[in-house]
């Protein structure tokens, strides 16, 4: 019996390093496009700027946490409208499971942030440490001045990559140019150099040092994954049926009908950055980056062959080319009924939430009853109740509202900076633009017909935009 | 199926994986026994260095009477007790504000206005409700203070000196102090006369008809009552004498509840705080009560209603 046995294997696996080897191709140069655009949008984003008038930020995507709003670009989201939030990530994982079903695990491959800074310091890593042969070799080497001088500038130059990782997170959440200068001149928030402090800490380790072990231990998503893709989703597959039996060339050479179109090169592996065998078949360490791809498709040129060894292919293609039939075109692939359901569904949630944040009031009334004491019996024998009332001005501009009382007759309202004598049917505020204004409203009736009656309180914007809002409450009054 | 000759039941390397196996078969179905990752193992042993650390430090282990104290010191009630000391530090400036500014020109500055009424209403809840109420709606004896009516006056200072010095605490020079007599137990008064007063009483506030007795009544009353109550009988706040011909009733406006009022009197009585809380307290309950929506207007409260408009129109 050969491989490991019981007595070898032991309880605890050491990590392989992964000594990933430079290549270029078509899905190489795919992962530099994503790189490029998905840090950039990571890294220019806290940056740009959005004009909303004197009363509102000025940052066109900013996480206010201190004033609970939300701002991205013209819409902004109170924290009483979160399931525009919800919605967002309900439509963020629809779209997950459309990628998934259709590409397999392209977020893996591409876009996982994971993936994206893991790439990055392998690439500083070739930089610095030359290609895989090179560092292996360095590797192994005795620790002497010069693994140590290049150590060091690695080390540094991933430690600078890490703090301008966590460093840009934190201009989510306050204004970009001035967190900067409070940053830089030791008068931000403690909180602030905390959460630098730990994401520098964990790009640097996740980054540098977990790699791949993060994909195959930590993350919850291959799991979800697998059990995601099906016979149809696109998945790196070796063509096993046309490359089997490997051999090397000279063995080819020898024997020209005995060997299918693998050489044995191993170039699949050697630039795996995940260090996995594809020719085994799927498994879970493969975040299908199609970097194998690429270094296949290169052997299969100077070789001779047609591309395409190692290859994007759904299970129901390969079953069906190992039958001698055709595989389905790409396009034919992507569009199968859960593709289309996903979609369908992601653009029914996508529209709906357009057409109500179209549609949404931007002013609002709320208003709580006093309790303790329901009524007050008055002198002169009418009865008062009190109210708070929550008038919100959702605009970025301060706005005069007018608050009516309907369906009390004869009752009178002042507000609690004005007396009885000056109450009347409505009270006016000027609300400061985008919050709320609380105010005390007491309602007096001199002869309320029930000891509980329906009424109603009617909020009213009194400029051109307009915009009226009401609740419905009760007026309380002593028990006949 | 398990192949002849390996026994899947018993722990084996898997030959797809080249994994050991954990020795379990269910209908073929073997469990993997996935080695760790080494990494994994360190960070275990981290974290039971750290938790070891955490309880050398933090007070963790129980023992008879309490917990061991941890080498930092730390206690919950400590941070409490530093935090309401961070808190106080906080507020002192405020608290100093209300205490020297003119309790009716408060009004004018509306952040100090609300920061009184919330400081009332905290002390409110500490000292006042066993009495008045938690919403200061009071009770049979026990004055609702979000009425309109005042025995004393509802304006601001007025209240602040009901506070301050207390009501018929005979001990006290500056305490309010008004005594009605006992009518009817004194003998001040016979019997029919009471009867009688008490139903011009109930007449002039509107809840019975005038009739015989009534129109006696009037005669008592202005012999008798009228000296604090006024001829009219709307009472006289500079002797607290409450208005008798109004919709609200102390002590109840029922015959019973009067009659008992006129024979016996009442004598309620509420302490002076200018004892037990300091002034500032004091005035922030004073504030509070008047902002319950009884308190009376002063000429200072214009330029409040200025202010916070223009106040309101500030984005923190
Ligand atoms: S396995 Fe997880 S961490 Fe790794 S690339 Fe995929 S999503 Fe990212
Ligand atoms: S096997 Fe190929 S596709 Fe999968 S992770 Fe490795 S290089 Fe990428």
């Amino acid at each position: 019996m050969s491989g490991p046995d019981l007595l070898t294997v032991g309880r605890y696996a050491k990590r392989q390093p992964v000594y990933p080897k430079a290549i270029d191709g078509t899905f190489r140069r795919l992962k530099w496009a994503i790189m490029a655009v998905t840090l950039a949008i990571y890294w220019v984003t806290p940056w740009l700027r959005w004009d909303r008038g004197p009363y509102a930020p000025d940052q066109a995507v900013l996480i206010d946490l201190a004033h609970r709003r939300f701002y991205m670009f013209a819409i902004e989201i109170w924290p009483q409208e979160f399931y525009y939030v919800a919605g967002l990530l309900i439509m963020a994982g629809i779209g997950l499971f459309l990628v998934t079903s259709a590409v397999g695990r392209a977020w893996c491959g591409y876009a996982c942030p994971q993936t994206v800074w893991t790439d990055l310091y392998q690439h500083v890593e070739r930089f610095i440490d030359g290609d895989r042969n090179a560092q292996m070799r360095l590797n192994k080497a005795p620790w002497g001045m010069a693994k140590l001088a290049k150590r060091m500038v690695k080390w540094s130059i991933w430690l600078a990559i890490a703090f301008a990782t966590g460093g840009a997170w934190i201009f989510y959440f306050a204004d970009a140019p001035t967190l900067s200068h409070d940053f830089w001149t030791g008068q931000a928030a403690y909180v602030a150099y905390a959460t630098v402090a730990v994401l520098t800490a964990t790009t640097f380790v996740l980054g540098g040092f977990m790699r791949e072990q993060v994909c195959i231990y930590m993350c919850p998503w291959p799991r979800i994954q697998s059990a995601m893709l099906d016979e149809k989703s696109l998945v790196v597959t070796y063509r096993h049926w046309r490359g089997e039996p490997r051999g090397s060339l000279k063995a080819a050479a020898t024997t020209p009908t005995g060997f299918g179109d693998c050489i044995d090169c191993n170039q699949c592996v050697a630039v795996c950055p995940t260090g996995v065998d594809i020719r085994q078949g799927p498994q879970i360490g493969c975040i299908t980056c199609g970097l194998c791809i690429d270094a296949c498709d290169r052997v299969m040129a100077k070789t001779g062959k047609p591309r395409g060894l190692i290859d994007y292919l759904t299970e129901d293609d390969a079953t069906a080319e190992k039958a001698g039939g055709q595989p389905k075109s790409v396009l034919r692939s992507l569009l199968h009924v859960r593709t289309v359901v996903y979609f369908t569904l992601w653009c029914a949630i996508g529209a709906a939430m357009l057409f109500a944040l179209g549609a949404r009031d931007r002013i609002g009334i709320d208003v709580q009853q006093d309790r303790n004491p329901l009524y007050v019996q008055l002198s002169d024998g009418a009865v008062r109740n009190a109210f708070t009332v929550k008038l919100r001005n959702m605009q970025s501009r301060p706005r005069r509202m007018e608050v009516a009382l309907s369906g009390l007759p004869g009752a009178k309202m002042w507000s609690e900076d004005l007396t009885r004598a000056a109450g009347s049917t409505s009270v006016s505020f000027t609300v400061p633009a985008d919050s709320v204004l609380r105010a005390r409203l007491f309602v007096a009736s001199t002869a309320p017909a029930a000891h509980r009656q329906d009424f109603s309180f009617t909020v009213r914007a009194l400029d051109k935009e307009g915009g009226t809002a009401h609740e419905s409450v009760h007026f309380e009054g002593p028990q006949p | 199926m398990a192949e002849p000759g390996n026994d899947s039941t018993k722990p084996h390397i898997d030959e797809v994986t080249g994994t050991p196996t954990k020795g379990h078969e269910w209908d073929g179905i073997v469990e993997l026994d996935t080695p760790l990752p080494r990494w994994w193992l360190w960070t275990f042993y981290a974290c039971i260095a750290f938790a070891i650390g955490y309880v050398i430090a933090y007070p963790a282990i129980p023992m008879l009477n309490s917990a061991s104290k941890g080498l930092l010191g730390w206690s919950s009630r400590g941070d409490l007790t530093a935090e309401m000391g961070r808190e106080q530090a906080r507020m002192a400036p405020v608290v100093q504000a209300i205490a020297s500014a003119d309790i009716e020109k408060l009004a004018g500055q509306p952040k100090l206005m609300r920061a009184a009424i919330e400081g009332g209403r905290a002390a409110f809840r500490v000292n006042c409700v066993q009495c008045h109420g938690s919403g200061a709606a009071g009770a049979k004896g026990y004055p609702n203070l979000n009425d309109d009516d005042w025995l004393w006056g509802g304006d601001l200072k007025t209240i602040e000196k009901t506070l301050t010095d207390g009501i018929r605490n005979p001990d006290h020079d500056a305490t309010r102090m008004s005594l009605m007599p006992a009518f009817g137990k004194d003998q001040l008064l016979a019997a029919p006369a009471v009867d009688d007063v008490v139903a011009y009483v109930r007449t002039i506030s509107r809840q019975q008809p005038a009739d015989a007795a009534s129109r006696r009544g009037a005669t008592v009353f202005a012999d008798n009552c009228a000296v604090c109550h006024g001829a009219q009988g709307k009472g006289n706040r500079d002797l607290g004498a409450p208005n008798l011909t109004d919709g609200i009733w102390l002590y109840g406006g029922d015959t019973d509840a009067i009659h008992q009022t006129v024979w016996n009197s009442r004598r309620g009585v509420m302490p002076r705080w200018g004892d037990k809380l300091s002034p500032a307290t004091i005035r922030m309950l004073a504030v509070y009560v008047h902002s319950l929506g009884g308190g009376e207007a002063s000429p200072a409260l214009a330029p409040v209603i200025a202010a916070t408009k223009e106040e309101a129109n500030v984005r923190p």
